[in-house]
């Protein structure tokens, strides 16, 4: 039986609290149960379970033809998924660290996104490209970046982020069911970071939605992946203060499911963009050209947006300098407020 | 100085060999440029009468293709085209050496192997129309669609043959289960990532591949030289799995070679690469122009070695075909070239709307107004013409 600590499987409920790491272990172990077309293909994600534990243990229970410890090729390991999934898999590939997809770039933009259009929908290509993203972890250079926008730019894929546990769970699952290829991104900050209620017995979210996962009046926070925690954290400090701050955790980058958006800002009448990517044609442009779009009367002030500055990421010394924290947060909603 | 004082071992020449233009003493052939049928200790094939003409009918039929194909473009009827001009027996020996159960990843200029796998030619003429990017199911036919981007499909390839191993259709014995890619390339393309990364996948997984290179000497205006210093082949060796060099307007040779390699890549023995040593006798495509980069006298030199007038040559000295065989394969050929001209000239545009639809498995909401909102702009045009 699996082995998953304080897992119960007996009943018809499983409640337990898990890390992001381990709900995402346990969701890709779920997905391969369920349908043995499903291959794991990375660099260590065999006997090692990858640089972050997300397949551990897997590799002993399904075997080596099916978590595929990979050569050191991120192009050959996208570019052969391609042809797994030409002949029927639906490979999951483990992108080791953000600033490694690169050459991987061309399969995914030139071959990954754009097989199913090529030829009129006769390819399939259910294919999930799993990028631990973003920073906090005193790495060195290549291991902190946010590469979201540069893929939700290229139509045939889809782009998700997670940002917690039980959506690492879910997620996981759904993308890898999903036909179309899905670049799944992870915030390798919160891996290990916190632990959060498990219920696998729950009805989930469809994967392509975004969630309000605080409400409020006075101003919207829109977040993904890591700076959802950093939202919230700001909602909280906010509220000490007397502003009433929503959060949404937009979970799902490309498509946008901007819905949930629109109604908020229609509310507030404020939105702020955090992300930790640079602010220059990041995610943020985008939702503010939609914001603008569709909310533009019931708007009290700019859409503003809160990232990563436009530099490349610094020494990890300067990274929560460099990084959106809860007082530019902050800073940015009082001045959306102020205007 | 000799090589035993640097410590870096022997000069290449030493290893490889001098530089042969005419592929040198390890090219494997079994039909001289003359038409002499030549014997190979361990690639030589007995061919039927039938089987010989067979071959000859599709390396003329390929050949008109190509020719309509590059008259098309000149008279505008399709936007570019690329030749397969010179290499007709390595792409026509290559494709009939597969078995059905077999899949081909082309590059853009596999017609001829197109052509064995039956697909109709007139559907290779819509991407070069600009009506389509490849109208063909792969499934239908165990052929990939054309990959324009320089080798990336040898991945993929690679990443199917992985697929067959995992689907137990690798070294069972059964000669109708058992299953291999063809994977092809170019001697430009020897020099991308990609195709290294796939020898290496392909090698460390032993997978059921063989990587066939035509090697027509030009990358557009880059020679060989520019690609590599040692003779393709030879490459192999140092991704740990052999290499040939067959002479690329040999089709008797070429086919017996990979029907080798395939029988070697189903049987479970792994990769392979063959070097098929040919010429682009035409340009890289039609909006090239040789002769700013390369003479004359080569492309003579090469006129020489033609692949279809050397079985010409077989079959008539031996009596294997008669005049009426000839006669009847040029009225053939005309049928095909009318056809072409025809099908090509009445492909129907492709819609505005239609493309919309084929990004996604479904359509998201977002791209779907995006679409309602093109056919309302377009529907304020109605009438106005």
């Amino acid at each position: 039986m699996v082995s998953t600590g304080s897992t119960s499987n007996q009943g018809s409920t499983t409640h337990q609290k898990v890390t992001l790491a381990k709900g995402l272990n346990m969701g890709l172990r779920k997905a391969m149960e369920a349908d043995d077309k499903v291959l794991l293909m990375g660099e260590d994600v065999g006997k090692l379970g990858g640089v972050f534990r997300i397949t551990d243990g897997l590799q002993k229970d399904f075997g080596e033809d099916r978590v595929i410890d990979s050569p050191l090729a991120e192009s050959g390991i996208v570019g052969t998924a391609v042809g797994m999934a030409m002949r029927g898999y639906r490979p999951v590939v483990e992108i080791q660290f953000d600033g490694f997809v690169y050459p991987a770039y061309d399969q995914i933009v030139c071959q990954v996104a754009k097989l199913h259009f090529r030829s009129q929908g006769r390819i399939k290509m259910p294919m999930v490209i799993r990028i631990p993203f973003g920073g906090g972890i005193g790495a060195v250079e290549h291991h902190s970046e946010s590469p979201e926008a540069q893929f939700a730019h290229t139509p045939g894929l889809k782009v998700v982020a997670c940002s917690n546990p039980a959506d690492g769970y879910w997620m996981i699952q759904q993308a890898i069911a999903h036909d179309d290829p899905v670049i799944f991104l992870e915030p390798k900050r919160q891996y290990h970071a916190d632990k959060a209620e498990l219920d696998e017995s729950a009805e989930p979210a469809p994967l392509f939605t975004s969630r309000v996962v605080r409400s409020g009046s006075d101003a919207t926070l829109l977040a993904y992946g890591p700076t959802v925690k950093t939202a919230m954290k700001a909602a909280e400090a906010a509220a000490g203060e007397g502003t009433s701050l929503e959060v949404i955790d937009l979970r799902t980058l490309s498509p946008l499911d901007m819905g949930p958006v629109y109604d908020s800002v229609r509310r507030t009448g404020r939105a702020v963009v955090v992300h930790e990517a640079h602010v220059n044609l990041g995610m943020g442009a985008e939702l503010a050209a939609r914001i603008t779009e569709e909310c533009f009367y019931s708007l009290e002030a700019p859409v503003l947006r809160v990232g990563g500055f436009d530099t490349p990421y610094p020494a990890s010394r300067l990274e929560e300098e460099w990084l959106p924290d809860l007082d530019r947060v902050l800073d940015a909603v009082d001045r959306s407020l102020e205007m | 100085m000799t090589h035993q004082d640097t410590g870096f071992g022997p000069d290449l020449v030493e290893v490889f060999g001098p530089k042969h233009e005419d592929g040198g003493p390890e090219l494997i052939q079994l039909l001289t440029p003359e038409g002499e049928r030549v014997h190979h200790p361990e690639f030589d094939i007995d061919f039927s009468a039938e089987e010989l003409r067979g071959l000859y009918r599709d390396m003329v039929l390929v050949r008109r293709i190509d020719v309509e194909a590059t008259a098309l473009q000149r008279h505008g009827e399709l936007g570019i085209w690329a030749q397969l001009l010179g290499q007709e027996a390595a792409q026509i020996g290559a494709g009939r050496a597969l078995r059905k159960q077999d899949f081909v990843f082309p590059t853009y200029r596999e017609h001829g192997v197109a052509w064995c796998q039956g697909l109709d030619p007139l559907k290779l003429l819509g991407l070069f129309r600009g009506v389509d990017h490849g109208d063909w199911d792969p499934a239908d036919y165990n052929f990939n669609l054309y990959t324009i981007v320089i080798g990336a499909q040898t991945l993929h390839a690679t990443g199917y043959a992985m697929g067959m191993q995992r689907d137990g259709v690798v070294g069972t014995g059964d000669p109708e289960r058992d299953a291999a890619v063809l994977a092809h390339f170019g001697d430009g393309a020897s020099s991308q990532g990609d195709v290294n990364e796939s020898f290496i996948f392909a090698a460390s997984y032993n997978a059921p591949v063989v990587f066939f290179c035509q090697n027509n000497q030009w990358a557009i205006s880059e020679p060989i030289e520019r690609q590599s210093r040692i003779p393709l082949y030879q490459r192999a060796l140092g991704f740990g799995f052999p290499g040939v060099r067959v002479d690329g307007n040999d089709v008797l040779a070429t086919y017996a070679v990979t029907k080798a390699a395939l029988q070697r890549a189903r049987d479970g023995q792994g990769p392979s690469l063959i070097e098929a040593f040919t010429y682009r006798m035409g340009a890289h495509t039609t909006t090239d122009d040789p002769t700013r980069y390369r003479l004359s006298d080569d492309v003579e030199r090469w006129k020489l070695k033609d692949p279809i007038a050397r079985l010409a040559v077989y079959l008539r000295r031996n009596a294997l075909a008669d005049e009426a065989f000839f006669a009847d394969l040029e009225a053939e050929a005309d049928t095909l070239g009318h056809t072409l001209r025809e099908g090509c000239k009445s492909m129907p545009d492709p819609k505005p709307l239609d493309i919309f639809d084929r990004v996604y498995s479904e359509i998201p909401p977002e791209l779907a107004a995006q679409r309602d909102g093109f056919a309302d702009y377009l529907a304020t045009f109605e009438g106005a013409h």
